[in-house]
């Protein structure tokens, strides 16, 4: 009967919502805290008798120092030290290991390589007071000239940024190759046609709106040091401050509070972190540090700088055949990118993108100049974006010089749904995909062929109309551990789940969340797996005392990886549970089924044991010789990494009279395989959208020739506020990842990673028939007036 | 010096230097963390508090400024266990991720809707930007604006009838 069968769906979907599980937008249980003001962040920690610190940083961006005065400091009252680099040299710390095997200063000894370098720190009663005696803190300097293009850097005869180095004669970093270099070559001596692209994608950074600091309490008489510190990856880093500080491990307890916003920001080891905490172990009290915003932008991990030049080899039938890149990368004055220790250029490598392209060959070199170290993945998995954004603008040029639409370009040229899993040509086994089926969805949502007739139209009266298509693929979610690392450590995560007796649990992850509602999507996979509502699952993060040992939350990697280990420990708790029903049933362990939470004997459905029977009995009536409780870990190695994709599709307007870009419509269709909590998902996805705009139109941080930084403050580094932020619309596709236990893929970067060269292919979309074939990002109007001009255009 | 004032309805008299800046005050000296610094240079508005019902960045605001007025945070929202239509917004319409702009945001769109009750997305979109979010792409903090103003409206017809 209808009436029945609506009332039974009505209650399927209560019971469903009600247990929170996979596929279910549940409001965030991290909300309450938040929405309160009670968000605890690293600045609201206190302790008692805790300093404050504040780093004095280089005008310079290359100059010897000569010498530093800090007497003038240290007679304001309330100063208790002022600490160099000298002092730091005694303890050995003067220098640190960065993230990609080479070394950065933490407080200048010789020399200052990059505008904002950390010179020395000022540790006072209060922040007013440091601050006050920063500016009295006065170093002599004999400036250098300054390099700030990784051109200039590796000419013949440049000056030698890091002549500390032994062995160091030039300012070249790494050479690094990938792919096949001969059957590139053959690829391209049998083209009927090479497409080239020469374009820079500009440093940016990720600049999330909380800071980075710290609070370091050392305590002389424990020896303990608990060290609260905005870090995306709490256990790497009490690691690597074990080996960089020579601390003793047990003793070491990173806590990872709430973070405002991380985006890669947070995942190197910084100076201020390692100076506060040698200050606190050197004084005997808490020392606090938080950068200002300016600390932020001219210091900390900046992203992208990356030159690229490259070709497509393309056949007599419009097929990719063979592709090449070149890449020049700005590493700043000291190697510190975050990314796998194999990789030198990260997984640029995956640059074939979403085409079936049998041949390729990259060839990165790196290069130091007189510019703040970084090199981190602005919500990006290790330098994916770059590779992204190089072959969409690549394939939106190929489709210009073939005279084709490039939606046609793509559709000829994709890996096809049938090809998975897919061996690309720089050694990726792709997951699973269907580009074409994201591509179609994203064509029927935008009214593709209507709005190529407007655009006819309106070309024909003078008028500019865009339209971008990115067609993206990422790699995320490393590792497997035996091909990617960080300093070291294998990329594997984990997940601790302790099932209480009254049938509530906590779940301990090695993960970190900065924003991506980690305590509401695991409780959810736990709910799926276990039966137990989400509601009941209370999870715990970033605190190294507390959590089993992970990788941390960046490279999207949490779900991939700590979502994984996150369904097979509650697995693992659903097999002992299987032996606790036999026991409470008096059956054979393999006539116990599993279904939503409840245990039954095989043919006797409606005689069910809940999970929370089975908890309980865990604790209270175990069959003899079993482990009493139902708790366990699971440290998760991923057979391969995952492969989320999508296609963005923008429209935009431009002004010829001013040069300025609207962007009238954005349409984002993302595939990361199964959505746990799509409500999440989008958010992500906005946020994505979001930081890709910038990065298109607004966000750069740049240097004049001298090696000053522009761009070091929310005045010059522009941010898109909710006015300039198109309206974002919607879709998907779900392929999932045959290999991910709840076929999930990872999806707080894809958007970030595939909407840029979706916003500057549609501005060029509008300009190619001017004969205006790129403009580099930030695409801001004075260039495109610019370009408009040097072509004739004028109003 | 001595500034003496109202914070979420609570009498307040502290001894401050002059140059105190309102953010540090409430956050170090009266120790409520909820407001937030994100810039100090007035962009991001993470430091947003409502200063006699206005919209104020207490990162460009100092202490003796404060004196006689009655000044609003994050802390001050909720009302005897009741939350404000604002909070409730945010949080069904998913208008926060890492939470560091929310008490801003939040502040922002309650005066933004107790002036102007039914506003357009364009009008929300508009009267929030001086306040960056990083995290959500603002979509459905326009959403959360808007569900706290259908619930202001909604509340405002019930006490009528």
């Amino acid at each position: 009967m209808a009436v029945d069968t609506t009332e039974a769906a009505a209650a399927a979907e209560a019971a469903r919502q009600a247990m929170g599980g996979i596929g279910v937008s549940l409001a965030r249980k991290e909300d309450a805290r938040f929405i309160h003001g009670q968000g605890h962040y690293v600045d609201d920690v206190v302790l008692p008798g805790m300093l404050h610190m504040v780093i004095v940083r280089s005008p310079h961006a290359h100059a010897r120092i000569k010498g530093i005065d800090s007497s003038a400091a240290m007679a304001i009252p309330g100063v208790i030290a002022v600490v160099t680099g000298e002092l730091l040299a005694q303890h050995k710390l003067a220098w640190m290991p960065t993230l990609s095997g080479d070394t950065q200063a933490v407080l200048a000894t010789d020399k200052v390589r990059f505008q904002g370098q950390e010179v020395a720190c000022v540790i006072a009663e209060t922040k007013y007071i440091a601050e006050d005696a920063a500016a009295l803190v006065s170093v002599d300097y004999e400036p250098l000239q300054a390099i700030t293009t990784p051109q200039q850097a590796i000419e013949p005869g440049a000056i030698v940024i890091r002549d500390e180095k032994e062995g160091q004669t030039d300012n070249k970093i790494y050479h690094w190759e990938a792919g096949d270099k001969d059957a590139t070559d053959a690829a391209f001596a049998r083209a009927a046609k090479v497409v080239s692209l020469a374009t820079f994608y500009p440093r940016c950074h990720p600049s999330p709106l909380e800071t980075c600091g710290c609070v370091a309490d050392l305590d002389p008489v424990t020896g303990n040091a608990t060290i609260y510190m905005t870090s995306q990856a709490p256990h790497a880093h009490r690691t690597l401050f074990a080996i960089v500080a020579g601390l003793p491990e047990e003793k070491i307890r990173i806590i990872s509070p709430d973070l405002g916003g991380g985006f890669g920001n947070k995942v190197p080891i910084y100076p201020g972190y390692v100076v506060a905490t040698a200050a606190s172990l050197l004084i005997g009290r808490p020392v606090k540090w938080v950068e200002d915003r300016t600390d932020n932008l001219i210091s900390t991990g900046f992203a992208r700088d990356y030159h690229m030049d490259g070709s497509v080899a393309i056949d007599e039938n419009g097929k990719f055949i063979g592709l090449r890149v070149n890449l020049l990368s700005d590493n700043g004055a000291f190697f510190a990118d975050a990314q796998p220790s194999k990789f030198r250029a990260g997984l640029f490598h995956i640059v074939t993108g979403s085409y079936d392209i049998p041949a390729a060959h990259i060839v990165a070199n790196g290069a130091y100049t007189n510019k703040a170290p970084g090199g981190v993945a602005y919500r990006c998995s290790f330098r994916v974006t770059e590779a992204s954004y190089f072959i969409e603008r690549l394939v939106e040029s190929a489709a210009v010089e073939l005279g084709q639409d490039p939606v046609t370009t793509r559709l000829n040229n994709f890996i096809q749904p049938e090809a998975f899993p897919y061996q690309s040509a720089s050694g990726f086994e792709y997951d699973s995909g269907d580009y074409p089926g994201a591509m179609k969805v994203a064509l029927d949502m935008l009214g593709y062929d209507e709005l190529r007739k407007e655009q006819a139209e309106k070309r024909a009266r003078g008028e500019l109309m865009g339209i971008g298509v990115a067609s993206f693929t990422e790699v995320v979610g490393a590792g497997k551990g035996k091909d990617y690392d960080i300093a070291g450590l294998r990329m594997f995560d984990s997940a601790e789940l302790r099932v209480h007796p009254t049938g509530k649990a906590i779940l301990k992850l090695g993960v970190k969340s900065q924003g991506q509602g980690h305590e509401t999507t695991f409780a959810q996979i736990v709910a799926e797996e276990l039966g137990i509502p989400a509601s009941d699952v209370e999870v715990r993060e970033g605190d190294t005392d507390n959590t089993p040992f992970g990788l941390g939350t960046y490279a999207s990697r949490s779900t991939p990886v700590g979502g994984a280990a996150t369904a097979m420990v509650s697995r693992k708790l659903r097999d002992k549970g299987k032996l606790i029903a036999a026991h409470l049933f008096e059956a054979d362990v393999a006539d116990i089924e599993f279904a939503k939470g409840k245990y039954n004997v095989k043919g006797s459905p409606d005689n069910v044991k809940t999970i929370q029977d089975i908890a309980f009995a865990a604790y209270t009536n175990l069959p003899d010789g079993l482990e009493a409780g139902l708790e366990g870990v699971t440290y998760y190695d991923p057979p391969n990494m995952t492969f989320p994709f999508g296609t963005y599709l923008v429209v935009v307007d431009i002004d010829k009279g001013t040069g300025q870009v609207k962007v009238r419509r954005m349409v984002a269709v993302d595939d990361c395989g199964v959505r746990i909590n799509p409500m999440i998902v989008e958010g992500q996805i906005h946020g994505g959208l979001t930081e890709g705009f910038g990065i298109a139109f607004m966000e750069l941080i740049t240097f004049d020739d001298e090696g000053n930084c522009i761009g070091s403050n929310f005045m010059d580094y522009l941010i898109p506020t909710a006015w300039e932020t198109p309206r974002f619309e919607l879709g998907e596709t779900v392929t999932p990842s045959p290999h991910h236990p709840i076929g999930a893929k990872g999806v707080g970067e894809s958007a970030t990673v595939g909407s840029p060269a979706a916003y500057v292919n549609a501005v060029i979309d509008a300009l190619s028939h001017l004969g205006i074939t790129n403009i580099d990002m930030p695409i801001t109007s004075d260039k495109v007036w610019a370009a408009l001009r040097s072509k004739g255009v004028t109003e | 010096m001595n500034v003496t004032f109202e914070i979420n309805g609570a009498a307040k008299s502290v001894d401050v230097e002059p140059r105190t800046l309102v953010v540090d005050l409430i956050r170090t000296k009266l120790g409520m963390t909820g407001t937030h610094i994100g810039c100090d240079t007035s962009n991001c508005g993470a430091c947003t508090v409502l200063l006699d019902g206005r919209p104020v960045k207490s990162c460009t605001l100092l202490a003796p400024m404060l004196e006689g007025k009655s000044v609003t945070t994050v802390e001050g929202l909720a009302k005897g266990g009741k939350l404000d239509a604002i909070q409730v917004g945010f949080h069904a319409e998913h208008g926060l991720q890492c939470g560091f702009c929310t008490p801003g945001m939040m502040l922002v769109g309650k005066a933004l809707i107790e002036a102007n009750p039914h506003p357009t997305e364009d009008e929300i979109r508009w009267g929030i930007s001086g306040n960056i979010c990083r995290c959500t792409g603002y979509m459905n903090i326009v959403k959360a604006i808007q569900h706290a103003a259908a619930a202001n409206a909604a509340e405002n017809t019930a006490g009528v009838a």
